[in-house]
């Protein structure tokens, strides 16, 4: 994974709440055994609507998605994190996610961002003007040429593991005599496990 | 004395590898469930890097999501193709990676094939104080035995593989107690449903739920399940039933379950991991059964629920203006009308079946209220899916597979079916589908699809009126739930 440590550029007004995994990457993508080219897909049903968001020429690969409450709800599927990888974003910016789509996101090097509602709203009407945001991990503060400054808080590990792409595999790989230990204390105590 | 602790904080404490300064913790994985979705990836992943399966021994692999529900063998007992290749190539990579790890595999031909979460306790994979993940968010349905469970990503589903834990934080505790006496045909599904209204699609986000009081104790395992199957559809991580006789008497005998000492030292165990008495927890709702009516959702959030003698809200009833935009939306997509009854709201489709309710007792439920009687005209295709091999054979053996089919419905193999549109078994654009999972997300049926979610008791009385109708009315002496549980 490569380390993200500042998200710069356009964002994309979406602002809706429980946007749920199905909206993000309907089921008939799910077919695939690659993690790649779902961008494709993302988004479909909103991309129906006219006028929306997703096609306009202006948000067009930016790096920045603005979302609403309880966005990613829904099934576990990663699909959902690599399809807006692979459209682009790079940061996600909303008042709340499911528990298991930020830690999706995490895992792709993608920044999910917590902001109060009035934030975002205002970060909405920046992003309308088409003006860029920034997420700073170093920092944990999102900013725009207005001067707005937001701080957020982000849980120490997932930070690390984004700005230095660390792979938990490998990391957890390394605790292997810990994991065995484990296993011979439960084996003698829970032997039916 | 020590702090009185959950059951949550007992389990979780009793899988901690590891604490990191950061409090993140590296937490034993018991029971590995995969299926041919979400695994993929994860398997190729290992290969890239090089990296081997910890513990073959504690993962099982079903096909479930990909399969189509007609028939897999033909007269001759040969497999027949699938002709959707997509869906066959990831069904095949995982017929060929699971034992190519050593993993035990169950295929899409075996009697004991079935949906994962079905699979996992009808075998006795899935055990009390266990922790049980799956790439699949309704994994949340295990904590009906008291094991805590919950759906991981892909990358989770490979580090669960290479290193048979997880790096997690711990949530919080929320209880929902439900007290009191259900009314008649007031079943789990409604009460859940129920629990959902109330709380909202992100009432339990970064919880874990445990259900107590005197409702769940009473419930049967295949309640719980349904019951649990649903805690991610509040937002919740995982969902628990704390275990007791009921939960033994359940997994006694089953194919994985321990024997002999072994078992008697599980039993021991179990018994001591229910909640203490004084234990907090971070948040409590208090339900009153009494106030459960049989339930469905009008909406496109499971939150989106009504009793079936309610109407069509208005949107402009909720307080939330961004609540009200989006209950707007999803009457334009549900193409209802506030104001309207819901039971004269007319189905095309009917789907009993899914993780949510595919068990034995649903099927007995639904068949219950359909025998004697016949699909409505209006009703283009009504479906009943079992949610394993061995769940169709019981009710084959109970001659339900006749009720159905003698009343217009198809009697399917089983697998997610129509839950989710990955299948050939999809609602039409358009259409509107009473079904007895637990998505009524835009577009989760099929483009375009309409969902209603309720109870097979609701979704059988939907099928044989044409439209979405109190179960309570077709009551007749000697129903199963027509009974006050
Ligand atoms: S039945 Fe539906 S909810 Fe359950 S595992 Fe299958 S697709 Fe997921």
């Amino acid at each position: 994974m490569n380390p993200v440590v500042k998200v710069e550029g356009r964002a994309i007004p979406f602002g809706r709440k429980n946007v749920d995994t199905d909206v993000i990457i309907p089921a008939h993508y799910l077919k695939t055994i690659s993690r790649s080219g779902l961008g494709r897909g993302a988004f479909e049903v909103v991309r129906r609507e006219p006028g929306n968001v997703f096609d306009d020429p202006r948000y067009v690969g930016a790096p920045v998605l603005i979302a609403g409450d309880n966005f990613g709800c829904g099934s576990s599927r990663e699909h959902a994190a690599w399809a807006l990888g692979d459209m682009g974003v790079q940061a996600v910016i909303a008042p709340s996610y499911s528990d298991i789509f930020s830690g999706n996101a995490v895992k792709n090097g993608i920044v999910p961002v917590v902001l109060p509602q009035d934030a975002v709203d205002r970060l909405m009407v920046v992003a309308a003007e088409g003006l860029p945001v920034t997420v700073d991990l170093e920092s944990c503060t999102v900013t725009t040429p207005y001067q707005d400054r937001y701080s957020f808080t982000i849980d120490p590990f997932r930070r690390d593991c984004l700005m230095h792409g660390l792979d938990e595999i490998g990391l957890t790989m390394a605790q292997g005599d810990a994991i065995s230990a484990y296993e011979a204390k439960v084996g003698a105590e829970r032997g039916w496990v | 004395m020590t702090e009185p602790k959950t059951l949550y904080a007992k389990i979780w404490d009793a899988h901690v590898v590891d604490t990191r300064e950061d409090g993140t913790a590296l937490i034993y994985i018991d029971r590995h469930l995969v299926h041919e979705v979400t695994s993929p990836q994860a398997f190729e992943g290992l290969r890239v890097a090089g990296r081997t399966v910890r513990r073959p021994d504690l993962t099982l692999a079903v096909p479930d999501h990909n399969l189509p529900t007609t028939r897999r063998v033909d007269a001759q007992g040969a497999r027949l193709p699938i002709a959707d290749l997509e869906s066959a190539a990831q069904l095949e990579a995982l017929a060929r990676n699971a034992p190519a790890a050593g993993i035990r595999y169950i295929d899409a031909v075996a009697a004991e094939q079935g949906i994962v979460h079905v699979v996992g306790p009808e075998q006795g994979f899935t055990l009390p104080g266990t922790t049980v993940v799956c790439g699949d968010s309704h994994t949340a349905s295990h904590g009906a035995l008291g094991a805590l469970a919950f759906g991981i990503g892909t990358s989770e589903v490979e580090h669960v593989l290479a290193t048979q834990t997880l790096l997690l934080q711990r949530s919080q505790s929320m209880e929902v107690r439900v007290d009191g006496v259900l009314g008649a045909g007031v079943t789990p599904k409604d009460v859940i449903l129920h629990i959902i209204g109330r709380i909202g699609a992100a009432g339990g986000t970064g919880h874990v739920i445990e259900y107590t009081g005197n409702v769940f104790r009473e419930m049967s395992i295949e309640g719980r399940l349904t019951v649990a199957n649903m805690s991610i559809e509040a937002g919740a991580r995982a969902g628990l039933v704390a275990p007791d006789e009921t939960t033994f008497a359940y997994l006694k005998g089953r194919p994985m379950a321990p024997v002999g000492e072994q078992w008697d030292a599980a039993v021991a165990w179990w018994r001591t991991l229910a909640t203490d008495p004084g234990a907090a927890y971070d948040k409590v709702v208090v339900i009153d059964a009494g106030e459960i009516a049989p339930s469905l959702t009008w909406g496109t959030s499971p939150e989106d629920v009504v009793p079936i003698t309610g109407v069509v809200p208005d949107p402009m009833s909720f307080a939330d203006p961004s609540k009200q935009a989006a209950a707007q939306k999803s009457l334009d997509y549900m193409g209802l009308v506030p104001g309207t009854r819901m039971q004269d709201v007319g189905v095309d489709m009917v789907f009993i079946g899914s993780c949510t309710n595919s068990r034995i007792e649903d099927l007995r439920a639904a068949a219950d209220v359909v025998r004697g009687r016949h699909v409505a005209a209006g009703v283009s295709q009504a479906l009943v899916v079992p949610g394993s091999g061995l769940v169709k054979r019981q009710a084959e053996a109970e001659g339900l597979d006749r009720v159905f089919v003698e009343a217009g419905f198809e009697w399917r193999e089983p697998g997610c079916s129509m839950c989710l549109a990955m299948n050939p078994d999809k609602v039409p654009p358009g259409m509107r589908c009473a079904s007895t999972s637990n998505r009524n997300f835009v577009g989760r049926q099929g483009p375009g699809a309409r969902t209603h979610l309720l109870s097979p008791a609701m979704a059988a009385a939907a099928a044989v009126t044409g439209r979405l109708t109190d179960v309570r009315e077709l009551f007749r002496e000697g129903d199963l739930v027509g009974a006050t549980a």
